[in-house]
């Protein structure tokens, strides 16, 4: 008896429980597609998972059985084509008090944006069905938010995403930009740290083109963009001699030495007066600036300081090796590393008198650790030397001893 | 050396005979004797393991003249003996030797006394203080390593710690005495200092003392197959001044090996090693292997193995009391095997022994590879 009523009870809450949360669209829409259909998409996605369901977008009576029903019934919208999508998005996402009660930290000026980028404006002023609407970028059923390692603008999947479109040269035809962006920036010195070594910090597609608002950084804005990361070298570039002569010559600022998608690990054959170097594509000898020596001399500096840093690691190595206490000299070391990385950022100055003091400051370091390893080396050799003065007494005060037994036991 | 110098160390002596008659001391000693067979080279055992602690004892004061303790001083004043003091290197470099080859030379002298069943009656006292001093021994190994707060030795110490509070009952009392509270921190470098260099001196001491006394009003053991034999096809050598030289002798060998190892290999090699490496930072994560010292890998390695449950017992717990009672059992084997007091084979016993041994070095070799 006791069994039954427990069953009954069960069942009960079961049924007041499923009541409220009754959704048909899902046993309908899940027998009609293929195995892998949006429908079945549905339970990643993010509105899934916030307690939203199919009629929360697509309007209508979940509860109903029939279709026709469904669609005939209060509120239904269906599914809206390519030009209506921002809008049928942005019902929910530009209402903030809407958006409150699920994710108040989302931001709900994401269609405004949209509007002020190349894709909006293609979209609502010229009616293109082929520029990027929400769907586009964020998929249909399987969104989620850029921090899901499966969403499609999470910052590993983002460079990918945008390349759907902007790698297809016969989709992108029409608009006669360049299709080899993700090829470049896959071999990028940003694209290796993102795609490659998985780091989050590494910035993807949207982080210099901005993501709702996209569009191409123009010559004027570009040092804003790469200075929101690389911050001390735009501030060093815009006090420099450089700023006012790039922006007279339309040159942008950071991309004329760096390039832009396909921006390479940097290194000092870049400076100086040598073909390989960058300073010879717009300086010549003759060109009545000081714009080769001071490249010259800047090259000068760093060299030096790199050849002393070598210097000191090889002694300290050595030092090392002969296992020798070598903390201090060690914590001195990363700190001629740091003078290097220093004097290579004060590059962007483009001003000896700023480049040469940082590299003398670590020279005079390295030559400290060079001096101190020696010493450390000469200690190592005074300590083999006092061993063995003391291994010799004792080896002979033992021999003694053993002769001293050897005559007590013959006794 | 010429007769006036004979003749002065002559009137030194007779000048302190006349106040302290050694040359009665010298006379019972004299009249002491060593058994001379085939297993008298274990005698020794013994005298190495005095002589690293008299080290240790050196080494370790001239230590706590610079070492600070606290999470703040600990790590800079190691730091500050090893890279400014005056041979400070080398005195860290000797006591961290030392103290390994101590307790390697305690657990030597151990099995051999086990093995050649030396405990037997009238020695039990002598066995027990013993397994009491290797204890000290190992508590000694355990709180030093601690002390120069660095980042293995911090997790170490949390890790074997928090083994001693898996014990039943008291584990977590014994755990957060241990800790000076529930974690590792500056607090428990005081306690671990004060053990070190108080508490632990002081037991060792007072049990080295009784240890020392039985052993010279028994006299060395005689191997138990000179039960039958006749005085006269028994050999001997005096204590004085034959077996004191050798003895002597063997301490000089162990001073030489001593300093080698501390010049050449100061920070240590292979298994056996301390470099002061990096400070202890509780927030940083744990290095890639904690492991803890070489004497103590065998019980950290079967702890290991054990299975989370054991029938209804935790298996670390399940473990810590197997130890238990298997260290109890070896404590009190000179009681357990009667047989040894009749001069009788004890297979048992033997078995037992030989064991432990294999268990201790298969699970010791075992603890590294798997590292």
């Amino acid at each position: 008896m006791i069994k039954f009523v427990i069953i009954f009870i069960g069942l009960l809450l079961f049924s007041i429980n499923g009541f409220g949360s009754v959704n048909n669209c899902m046993s309908c829409h899940l027998d009609l597609e293929d195995e892998g259909g949006s429908a079945s998409k549905f339970a990643k996605d993010i509105h899934s998972q916030k307690g939203l369901g199919c009629a929360d977008c697509h309007g209508g009576d979940p509860t109903l059985d029939d279709m026709d029903d469904v669609r005939d019934s209060r509120g239904f919208r269906g599914v809206p084509n390519h030009l209506e999508v921002p809008d049928f998005c942005a019902r929910c996402h530009s209402d903030a008090t809407y958006m409150h009660n699920h994710n108040p930290s989302l931001p709900v000026d994401q269609l405004a944006k949209y509007k002020t980028s190349i894709h909006g404006q293609l979209l609502f002023s010229a009616k293109d069905k082929k520029v990027a609407n929400c769907v586009s970028c964020h998929s249909v059923h399987e969104i989620g938010n850029g921090q899901m390692p499966y969403s499609s603008t999470h910052p590993s999947n983002l460079p990918a995403t945008c390349a759907k479109c902007h790698s297809d040269k016969d989709y992108m035809a029409e608009y006669k930009i360049p299709t080899d962006q993700f090829e470049k920036y896959s071999s990028s010195v940003h694209g290796q740290a993102l795609l490659e070594r998985g780091d989050l910090g590494a910035p993807a597609c949207n982080d210099c083109h901005g993501n709702h608002g996209a569009a191409p950084p123009g010559v004027s804005s570009l040092a804003a963009v790469c200075g929101v990361c690389h911050a001390l070298e735009a501030e060093l570039f815009e006090k420099s001699p450089h700023a006012d002569a790039f922006l007279e010559n339309d040159f942008p600022m950071c991309e004329t030495c760096h390039s832009n998608h396909d921006i390479v690990k940097p290194s000092d054959k870049m400076i100086g007066t040598a073909e390989s170097s960058l300073c010879t594509e717009c300086h010549a000898a003759d060109d009545g600036t000081i714009g080769l020596p001071t490249a010259d001399s800047i090259l000068t500096s760093l060299n030096n300081l790199v050849l002393a840093h070598l210097n000191a690691k090889q002694s300290l190595d050595e030092a090392i090796l002969k296992g020798m206490m070598t903390t201090n000299e060690e914590f001195l070391l990363k700190e001629v590393d740091q003078s290097l990385i220093q004097a290579r950022t004060l590059i962007h100055s483009f001003d000896m008198d700023s480049v040469a003091p940082k590299a003398m400051e670590g020279i005079a370091k390295a030559d400290t650790i060079i001096v101190n390893s020696a010493g450390l080396i000469d200690e190592y050799y005074f300590r083999r030397k006092g061993l063995a003065v003391a291994t010799l007494i004792i080896t002979f005060l033992a021999f003694m001893l053993y002769r001293k037994i050897r005559k007590i036991e013959q006794k | 050396m010429d007769g006036s110098q004979n003749g002065l160390i002559k009137k030194g002596y007779q000048w302190l005979d006349d106040r302290l008659h050694i040359n009665s001391l010298v006379e019972y000693m004299s009249s002491k004797e060593v058994p001379k067979h085939s297993h008298s080279i274990f005698y020794y055992l013994g005298g190495i393991t005095l002589f690293l602690f008299i080290v240790q004892i050196i080494t370790g004061i001239l230590l706590l003249m610079y070492y600070r303790p606290g999470a703040d001083s600990a790590y800079e004043s190691v730091k500050f003996i090893v890279s400014e003091v005056s041979f400070g290197w080398l005195i860290r470099a000797i006591h961290s030797w030392s103290a390994n080859l101590m307790v390697l030379s305690a657990f030597l002298h151990m099995f051999t006394v086990f093995f050649t069943r030396a405990y037997r009656k009238p020695r039990e006292m002598t066995w027990y203080t013993g397994m009491g001093l290797l204890a000290l021994s190992m508590t000694f190994g355990f709180s030093g390593y601690l002390l120069p707060w660095n980042e293995l030795a911090f997790f170490a110490t949390r890790v074997g710690t928090g083994m001693a509070g898996a014990m039943p009952v008291i584990g977590d009392y014994l755990m957060v005495i241990m800790r000076g509270g529930e974690e590792v921190t500056g607090a428990t470098i005081g306690r671990f200092f004060g053990l070190h260099v108080a508490i632990l001196p002081l037991l060792t001491t007072g049990l080295l003392t009784l240890h020392l006394v039985f052993i010279q009003r028994q006299g060395m053991s005689e191997p138990m197959n000179w039960a039958g034999k006749k005085q006269e096809d028994k050999k001997f050598m005096k204590f004085f001044p034959n077996f004191i030289y050798r003895d002597a002798l063997v301490w000089l060998i162990a001073l030489n090996i001593l300093a080698l190892l501390a010049v050449i290999f100061p920070d240590g090699i292979g298994v056996v090693h301390w470099p002061l490496g990096e400070k202890a930072d509780p927030f940083a994560a744990p290095p890639a292997v904690i492991r803890p010292e070489w004497y103590f890998m065998f019980a950290f390695q079967a702890l290991k193995m054990l299975p989370a449950h054991i029938w209804f017992i935790e298996g670390e717990l399940f473990g810590i009391i197997v130890f238990g009672i298997g260290g109890l059992i070896w404590m009190l084997i000179p009681l357990l095997d009667r047989r040894a007091n009749e001069n009788k084979r004890s297979p048992m016993v033997m078995a037992f022994g030989t064991f432990i041994v294999l268990f201790i070095v298969v699970m010791t070799i075992v603890g590294y590879l798997v590292e």
